[in-house]
């Protein structure tokens, strides 16, 4: 499958790209990791007049900690936030949903700014992100502005960066001791999207109460989903049989999956209560650790 | 608009102009011609067209030719000298009866080989996980499990694991007795194989 012709552009700076996008209007897309674009370009689903590559801009892929943030540049890819030895200090939840991500090969190449604005609600960082209580910077003509995770994702493949602009970072608060995160996702085969997929992080206390929740869902929704609901039920409580079975219910009435061929609607709701149980215990003991 | 690239394909410089929408794998193929890399889905999803871009295993098929300017690849044709011995992952490919009709071979083959480069001694879920982006159709991949791991072996110099087909029949030691290496035998399950000695 060949795509559609299209002028290729490679900016070596941010403010190259930038005015690149401008010049070229609605009808440029940027291209990070390449691995969604790409493939919507060949079955013609996208057929942009120009490809803005911004691989040649350097500076652009980090990890680092900084201002009580952990932050990753937009074009850091899967397979560096995979086997970073900083995420896995404080976010083992990296480890776990990179592993779920496609395939190594893809993972070479995708990055977690390309996932972040591609806007599909069948990616699995945005709920990581959304557990996390991230924000993602933008970068347009007027310099920087940061967007907080919840005011990100808009509808489908839509999210509030604006023309001109480009995700440069993800900032991410680095939590306080007696946290814990995990993510899975239910999925066919290897590599697939998600049946459904859940991410959590808590914070407890000495005592065994949670003080914070965070719970994010993978394509359950039209547009990634907080399950603020679920949220709410753990916080100020510890972790019992009722917290969990009302933090699962919650979930799995708030979310609003399709049936499609990874399964039926009332299926998705049930797994999604299944893996939100799963991944608060698996939260909560790594928060003890 | 055509482009000008310059590529480093299995340390030769190539120079070519190009349409951006050229995929690596077809100027692979069809600019240089080397016809190892295989194409097989065309989604990224088989793994087939893997190959080595500045040392990291990517699927050639979802990368265009464009993004290769200034870098380097390596493909099955540049792991071992033409008419010199095999690289240890084509040796352990070939003792261990990883491949039955070979499609996926030489995209298994370059995804093991940096799989290897990070960890020449890796378990078997590894290298299930490390070969997750390829598909082989015929294998069953035990064997290509353990061509891996033998590649491995020879690579840091361990001792070579046995590569005797776990598969056995009846009276076959007493035929290779009787009738040397080579012989076709036939199991009660209508399966074949080639006996050989070591």
């Amino acid at each position: 499958m060949i795509a559609q012709s299209f002028q290729y552009e490679s900016p070596q700076t941010l403010q190259e790209a930038i005015e690149l996008l401008h010049k070229y209007g609605d009808e440029a897309k940027i291209m990070s990791g390449g691995h969604s674009l790409i493939p919507m370009m060949k079955l013609r689903f996208a057929a942009p007049e120009a490809v803005i590559d911004i691989n040649g801009i350097p500076g652009l892929a980090y990890i680092k900690e900084e201002d009580g943030m952990v932050k990753i540049g937009g074009l850091t890819r899967e397979s560096e936030l995979e086997h970073s030895d900083l995420l896995a200090k404080h976010f083992p939840i990296f480890a776990d949903v990179t592993k779920l991500i496609a395939d190594p090969q893809v993972r070479n190449m995708g990055t977690l700014g390309g996932n972040l604005a591609h806007g599909d609600a069948a990616n699995d960082h945005p709920a990581v992100m959304l557990a996390l209580r991230a924000s993602v910077v933008a970068t347009g003509a007027e310099g920087e502005r940061e967007i907080p995770i919840d005011e990100f994702f808009y509808g489908f493949y839509m999210t509030a960066l604006q023309h001109g602009e480009i995700l440069t970072e993800i900032r991410i608060p680095v939590p306080p001791a007696g946290t814990g995160n995990a993510y899975h996702k239910l999925e066919r085969k290897v590599g697939d999207y998600a049946t459904t997929g859940v991410a959590v992080q808590l914070t407890i206390d000495s005592n065994g109460i949670v003080t914070a929740a965070g719970i994010g869902l993978t394509n359950v929704n039209p547009v990634p989903l907080r399950a603020a609901r679920s949220e709410d039920a753990l916080i100020g409580k510890p972790i019992s049989e009722e917290t969990l079975k009302l933090a699962a219910q919650y979930a799995s009435e708030d979310c609003s999956p399709s049936s499609d061929l990874r399964g039926t609607e009332e299926y998705k709701r049930h797994v999604t209560g299944v893996l939100v149980k799963r991944m608060i215990l698996k939260a909560a003991e790594r928060a003890m650790q | 608009m055509l482009k000008k690239i310059t590529v480093t394909v299995n340390g030769t410089e190539h120079t070519a102009e190009v349409e951006p929408r050229l995929l690596l794998v077809h100027f692979i193929r069809e600019v240089i011609n080397l016809t190892g890399t295989h194409i097989g889905c065309d989604t990224s999803s088989c793994g087939a067209c893997t190959i080595l871009l500045d040392g990291k295993s990517i699927k050639s098929c979802t990368v265009l030719a464009v993004q290769a300017n200034g870098k380097s690849v390596t493909t099955i044709e540049g792991l071992a000298p033409e008419g010199g011995p095999l690289h240890p992952l084509q040796e352990g490919f070939k003792e261990n009866h990883a491949l039955h009709c070979g499609f996926c071979t030489p995209g298994m083959i370059m995804r093991a080989h940096e799989l290897l480069e990070h960890n020449n001694n890796p378990t078997e879920e590894e290298i299930r996980w490390g070969i997750a982006g390829n598909l082989c159709r015929c294998t069953g991949y035990n064997n290509i499990v353990k061509a891996v791991q033998w590649a491995g072996a020879k690579m840091r110099g361990a001792e070579l694991p046995n590569t005797e087909p776990e598969f056995r029949c009846k009276n076959a030691r007493r035929r290779i007795a009787k009738y040397g290496a080579g012989v076709r035998i036939s199991s009660n399950t209508g399966q074949h194989f080639n006996l050989s000695t070591n």
